[in-house]
């Protein structure tokens, strides 16, 4: 039942060689796809300890430690897998060369000598919830989130209403110029703001908003893609709705906010799918801009920290996990619609 | 039921939407129904022209005048000594002959980068796309998977892939595990520039992947029943139907993925930091670099070798549109 289901291509119930490679592929990808991302998050539930730990393991899995009586230091725990001592759980004391003095925890007196060989570093699980509060206490993430959280959300509201408005603007009016505007728009796509790096940093200095997230929205909130995507979208609104609201007397501006932005919601669900993606990820822009670190977003604190040797791993990998999570989170949520989306509109 | 969160967003839009209307509707009896479209217009132009064709202007001031100012009128005209001294070498295949060796080094680098990575990443995306054309169960979970790093910001996936890759990291226990040599491959320049293309393959496929998928899907049906009456084998079904009627999405993702790797930087800079020396510095890199992270910020340089970097984008952007265009009349 379930092999039919599995091999079940192009109508065939036989399994041939390139169902195989099919299969083959498609498990290689999940590896490939998730694998990494998933190794990450599990390291960042390890302790230091176990992060140090080489060969690594997948689970975290933490070297024991044991206080024994007469020693300032934990010493670690060893499993002792041959020899003289098999079956006994010791800790060490220090290792001089291919032998390590070792101790009994329940008899602390007695030091006994082993072969480095014969020895396994006894394993315990946890979890370090640890690399995840420090976070919190230490590292100022809550800061990084925040400013990251604002730049998003009020780009994607300003990027929507503006963009919107144009769009509105392009497909509901005749007047002279409008080809002229709407190529001049569409003309921004060749336009990427690598090129322009210097002088919109001076526009922007000009501005005064350096070192402040209105240097990182602005710029960026008259998209082409938004204009083209709504515009499109509007073109297939019928005008006699349009005209209807009119007889009552309603404004342009009523016309616009109470019938064309509602109508046009799902054209405007795929436009704040995309912003929310451009911002929460964006990077270049915010690191000219943003230089003092209050002002950091998540993605420029992980990469100052991960240039800072200070740092140790195990932050990293929990903020980074954090990173990652909203928009796995709702990748995960709206997985159609992003995929029917890009696949339609073909941006990114 | 009454939803209350539903109720404060609708209470929201209605006033923040409402205040406007007072204003707008003076404007619309000032300006008459005709010209209102600009006002609409205004905000999204206003932007543009700041941020996007005032700086076009600007671009060509700052190339052409020197100093470490960032305003204008404190840069000295200086012609066009920023794009000779970018230019200036005595054997162009040789950066250490060059005045601005970094500048020819990441033009090399991001020449070969743009070649080995837009291929590869398309052959990938290709025969992934022809993957899940098939009919496969749980196809859009399997789409999903190949999607999903697309959307990870790329400093994310760098530190991701940092972590594996690092002396003491799963890669190299893997490697230790099967009795191979374990490298330090973020170390060697080789090895590093290999990584950085995969990583961005990796980064970016899936979302090539989706646009091939979409054109697979477009193609009819009962052109491929025709060929299986006249008992064509696969491979000329290939070649002869899906790979003709695919080469107009094939140009569109090839144009796109050029212009996206020509302005490569993001999880490479994270990734490696240009290292090790140069190895991975690709042209963008050293942009952001000579303008804005060295000291003394040398503007004018940075801003001629963008104007450089824009005139390559020119081209293949021309070169999409008439892909497109070709695309929209084929």
């Amino acid at each position: 039942m379930v092999w039919s289901f599995i091999s079940r291509t192009r109508g065939r119930n036989r399994f041939d060689l390139t169902d195989w490679l099919t299969w083959g592929y498609l498990i290689f990808g999940i590896l490939l796809m998730f694998g990494p991302v998933l190794w990450v998050a599990m390291s960042s539930f390890k302790t230091d300890a176990a992060l140090s730990e080489y060969p690594p393991t997948f689970l975290p899995l933490s070297p024991q430690t044991v206080i024994v009586e007469g020693y300032d230091e934990p010493l670690p725990l060893y499993e002792i897998t041959g020899g003289e001592y098999e079956g006994r759980t010791l800790a060490q004391i220090r290792r001089i060369g291919l032998n390590a003095q070792m101790v009994d925890p329940q008899n602390p007196g007695e030091r006994l000598n082993v072969s480095i060989n014969d020895r396994e570093p006894a394993r315990e699980f946890s979890v370090a919830w640890g690399n995840y509060t420090q976070l919190f206490e230490r590292f100022n993430f809550m800061q990084y989130f925040w400013n990251s959280a604002f730049i998003t959300v009020v780009a994607t509201i300003i990027t929507v209403i503006f963009n919107s408005m144009a769009a509105f603007a392009l497909a509901k009016y005749k007047f002279r110029g409008r080809t002229v505007v709407f190529l001049l728009i569409i003309a921004t796509l060749m336009i990427p703001p690598t090129i322009n790096l210097v002088p919109i940093y001076l526009v922007v200095n000009e501005l005064g908003i350096v070192n402040s997230p209105w240097g990182v929205i602005w710029p960026a909130v008259a998209t082409p893609t938004g204009v083209f995507l709504l515009r499109q979208y509007m073109l297939t609104i019928p005008d006699d709705l349009l005209d209807a609201a009119r007889m009552d007397h309603a404004s342009e501006w009523r016309v616009y906010w109470r019938i064309v932005l509602p109508l046009a919601a799902p054209a405007i669900a795929v436009l704040v799918i995309f912003s929310v993606m451009w911002r929460w990820n964006e990077f270049l822009w915010p690191l000219i801009v943003l230089t003092r670190s209050e002002e950091f977003t998540l993605q420029l604190a992980l990469n100052a920290f991960q240039g800072d040797l200070q740092t140790s791993w195990s932050g990293l990998l929990a903020m980074t996990v954090l990173t990652l999570l909203p928009i796995t989170i709702i990748f995960a949520l709206l997985q159609k619609n992003i995929t029917a989306g890009i696949a339609q509109s073909g941006v990114k | 039921m009454v939803n209350p969160l539903n109720q404060a967003a609708q209470f929201g839009y209605r006033t923040a939407f409402g205040l406007f209307e007072v204003p707008m509707a003076g404007a619309q009896r000032l300006i008459g129904i005709g010209r209102i479209a600009w006002l609409f217009l205004l905000p999204n132009l206003v932007i543009f022209g700041l941020f996007t064709f005032l700086p076009i202007i600007l671009n060509f001031f700052y190339a052409t005048t020197g100093s470490d100012a960032i305003l204008l009128s404190q840069r000295p005209y200086v012609g066009a000594e920023n794009f000779a001294s970018l230019l200036s070498c005595d054997n162009y295949l040789d950066p250490n002959s060059c005045r601005r060796d970094i500048f020819w080094r990441a033009i090399y680098n991001t020449s070969w980068f743009v070649v080995l990575q837009v291929g590869f990443m398309i052959l990938f995306s290709l025969l992934t796309a022809l993957i899940l054309n098939r009919d496969i169960p749980f196809r859009g979970f399997f789409r999903g998977v190949f999607f999903y790093p697309v959307l990870l910001s790329p400093v994310v996936v760098a530190l991701i892939w940092k972590w594996i890759l690092q002396r003491y990291g799963v890669l190299n226990a893997g490697l230790e595990g099967v009795g191979l040599p374990t490298v330090n491959w973020l170390i060697s320049a080789d090895w590093a520039f290999f990584w950085v293309i995969f990583v961005s393959i990796w980064a970016h496929m899936g979302f090539y992947t989706l646009i091939l998928l979409a054109g697979l899907q477009a193609i009819p049906s009962d052109v491929y029943e025709a060929a299986e009456m006249d008992g064509a084998s696969r491979w000329r079904v290939f070649s002869r139907i899906t790979m003709p009627l695919l080469m107009p999405t094939m140009v569109v993702v090839l144009v796109l993925s050029l212009i996206r790797a020509v302005q490569a930087f993001d999880e490479i800079f994270v990734l490696t930091g240009g290292g090790p020396g140069t190895a991975t510095t690709l042209i963008l890199q050293y942009i952001y670099e000579t303008g804005f992270a060295s000291r003394p910020q040398l503007f004018g340089l940075a801003a001629a070798a963008s104007i450089l970097m824009a005139v390559v984008l020119l081209v293949l952007t021309l070169l999409q549109l008439r892909a497109t265009r070709s695309q929209a009349e084929g």
